[in-house]
């Protein structure tokens, strides 16, 4: 505990047993200095590799780095003393190695002259920055999360207003990159859904805080599970059509699984039921089935999840069939165990979209498995922080809040590696931290920033109750 | 740039990875909080013993936080040895314990002779654990004798509160 507990903890009583949490701001710097000196070390091999020298922007990057790290963390000091020590240093090492990645992509000739790098490092620099900025603008004026309780409809209808702009004419963008998910402002590209899933995660929370008796304890078994009423079914229909509509007028199966999956994930978490599970399982299977049979794009993108080496060897002569996915695989494959190391692999063969969807197939390929598990362990420990958060708030609201934040990011985790991978269909959504791209980016900063203040809130030793009058009369000892 | 040194750098980066990845797991194991069930009952011994190892680390790091202020044999827990409570231990961190039967006391008395805010320990400047009767109904006893101040709490000497009997122990 620090010293500054210790000299009030005086004036207030404390509960048998509690353990309270310690600030562990030291901690964070130690591991944010670590995660900062990671990616520097990973720059100076990649440029050892290609260029035979260590490369001359390696002090800026690293100081720019450096710097944002620190900002946070002073930021963390000031106005979250008790957050989560481990979700600033997690975020800023993925950030940091999917910098690196970026700028090693950047190197590529071959990338290069069909425009995909060449200076992307920097901006993605500079959205980190923005990414940190926003960051702190959440930890600075969002002083208790429980406000957001109050815009539980309003973020109803900002979600849908972020998902449904792309298909609004002349604001959605020309890009057709297969999904509609992206809006042109001014020169920029926006993908407006990774905003929404947090406002989404806002409105689930609220919305299921006041709604949870209803759906948990209203139903009737049957077979071993629960089945709710007819009525109580109406909120999770409506999600279920909306994602579908995504689904269908997006083309864009990955926004579509992952709020249809938060939404489950906080129902279970909300009711305590296994029953929403199973339905969510089912209505998603037979939504993504029926749509996949008639979406030509979502078709080819099935067919190239089940074989992709038929879609590799039509992609050679038929237009509009894409290589990536056998690509990726091949990446992996070449990877092997331990990885060709930093700057040594080809993974810029699978030349569109190498550094922002497939950026992981870059990872597998130089890092091998054993840095790809380190990665996705550091997502693991990201989520299981989030997951720790949501057990040790105090309020609904904000248990809720966290678990939905933290599921979304955990499935927008899955469902792009899962994906690269080959696992499940590939689909337009981008690795959080890692791959370029500004809205990801600044969008999981502000996701970090919502759960670093409920951790904060959440362990921040609990104020003195409040004295409460007697309910009994003290007995007498007489002396016999 | 040789074969060797690359080599050298691809195995070092994954260490390095690895090894980021344990320190953050090792953070986590030491990031343990929230509530801590005290065991009463038949195997109360056995729990005690138990107890007794656990609490110890962040016994520790108060001690140091505490920057020197508390002697070498200053109590470290305190004991319920009689009344319905017998086995709860309590751990001494500086904070002032609270005993009585209103619900928000440190330690919440299930005893008709209690009153709702019966006494209270607490550390004086020197680390010196201190009993103070609130001017309960009954009285509180140090051993035989009635308190009407507060009075230092010798090492394991009997504090009575009605059928209750705690005592602070190393």
């Amino acid at each position: 505990m620090s010293s500054s507990t210790s000299n009030t903890s005086t004036h207030h009583t404390s509960t048998i047993g509690a353990i309270g949490a310690p600030s562990r701001r030291n901690t964070e710097l130690a591991l944010l200095v670590f995660a900062v000196l990671i990616p520097v070390f990973a720059y100076a091999n990649v440029g050892l590799a290609i260029n035979d020298q260590v490369p001359a922007g390696l002090l800026s990057y690293g100081l720019g780095l450096g710097l944002l790290a620190g900002v946070a963390h002073l930021v963390v000091r000031k106005f979250a003393p008790y957050a989560d020590p481990l979700m600033l240093p997690l975020a800023t090492l993925l950030n940091g190695l999917g910098l690196v990645a970026i700028w090693r992509l950047d190197q590529s000739k071959l990338l290069q002259s069909i425009g995909q790098a060449g200076g992307k490092a920097t901006n993605q620099l500079i959205y980190t920055a923005l990414g940190i900025a926003l960051f702190a603008v959440v930890l600075v004026f969002l002083k208790d999360h429980r406000v957001l309780q109050r815009y539980t409809y309003i973020s109803m209808v900002g979600a849908l207003v972020l998902l449904l702009l792309p298909l609004v004419p002349g604001l959605g963008a020309n890009i057709t990159y297969g999904a509609k998910i992206w809006i042109q402002v001014g020169s920029f590209t926006i993908q407006p859904g990774e905003f929404a899933k947090i406002v989404l995660a806002i409105f689930f929370a609220g919305y299921l805080m006041v709604k949870r008796d209803a759906l948990a304890l209203a139903s009737r078994r049957f077979m071993g599970l629960y089945l709710p009423r007819g009525r109580d079914l109406g909120p999770i229909i409506v999600v279920w059509m909306i994602s579908i509509l995504i689904l269908v007028f997006e083309t864009d199966l990955g926004t579509s699984l992952l709020f249809f999956g938060m939404f489950i994930i906080m129902l279970y978490v909300a009711t305590e039921r296994t029953s929403w599970i199973v339905f969510g399982l089912l209505m998603s299977a037979a939504g993504a089935v029926g749509v996949a049979s008639f979406e030509p794009h979502v078709k080819q993108r099935v067919a190239a999840w089940l074989d992709p080496m038929r879609e590799y060897t039509l992609s050679q002569t038929v237009p509009g069939h894409s290589a990536q996915s056998m690509q990726a695989l091949w990446a992996f494959g070449s990877g092997g165990t331990l990885g060709t190391g930093w700057g040594q692999g080809h993974s810029e063969l699978i030349r569109f979209a190498a550094n922002s969807d497939f950026i992981l197939a870059t990872f597998g390929e130089e890092l091998g498995l054993a840095g790809l598990m380190a990665i996705l362990l550091i997502y693991g420990l990201i989520v299981e922080r989030g997951v720790r958060t949501a057990l040790a708030a105090r309020d609904p609201f904000g248990k809720l809040l966290a678990i939905g934040l933290s599921g979304a990011f955990a499935l927008q985790v899955f469902v792009v590696a899962g994906g690269v991978m080959g696992l499940i269909p590939l689909t337009g959504m981008t690795m959080p931290f890692l791959a370029y791209g500004g809205s990801s980016v600044i969008a999981n900063w502000a996701l970090i920033g919502i759960l670093i203040r409920i951790s904060d809130t959440a362990r921040r030793p609990a104020p003195a109750p409040a004295p409460s009058p007697d309910a009994e009369m003290t007995q007498v000892v007489r002396p016999s | 740039m040789s074969e060797l040194t690359l080599t050298v750098m691809r195995l070092g980066f994954l260490a390095v990875l690895w090894l980021f990845v344990i320190v953050a797991v090792q953070v986590i194991r030491s990031d343990l909080f929230g509530t801590r069930v005290t065991q009463r009952g038949a195997r109360r011994e056995a729990g005690r013993a138990q107890q007794a190892q656990r609490q110890a680390p962040p016994q520790q790091r108060q001690q140091q936080a505490a920057g020197g202020r508390q002697r070498r044999n200053a109590p470290t827990k305190l004991v319920v040895s009689e009344g319905t409570l017998t086995g709860t231990t309590v751990a001494l961190q500086g904070q002032t314990i609270t005993l009585g039967r209103a619900h928000d006391s440190t330690i919440v008395l299930d005893d008709d002779y209690a009153s709702s805010r019966h006494a209270r320990i607490y550390p004086d400047r020197d680390g010196q654990w201190i009993v103070e009767d609130l001017g309960s109904t009954n009285g509180t006893y140090l051993d035989r004798t009635r308190l009407t101040t507060p009075t230092p709490i010798p090492l394991g000497a009997a504090i009575r509160i009605g059928k209750t009997v705690i005592e602070l122990r190393k």
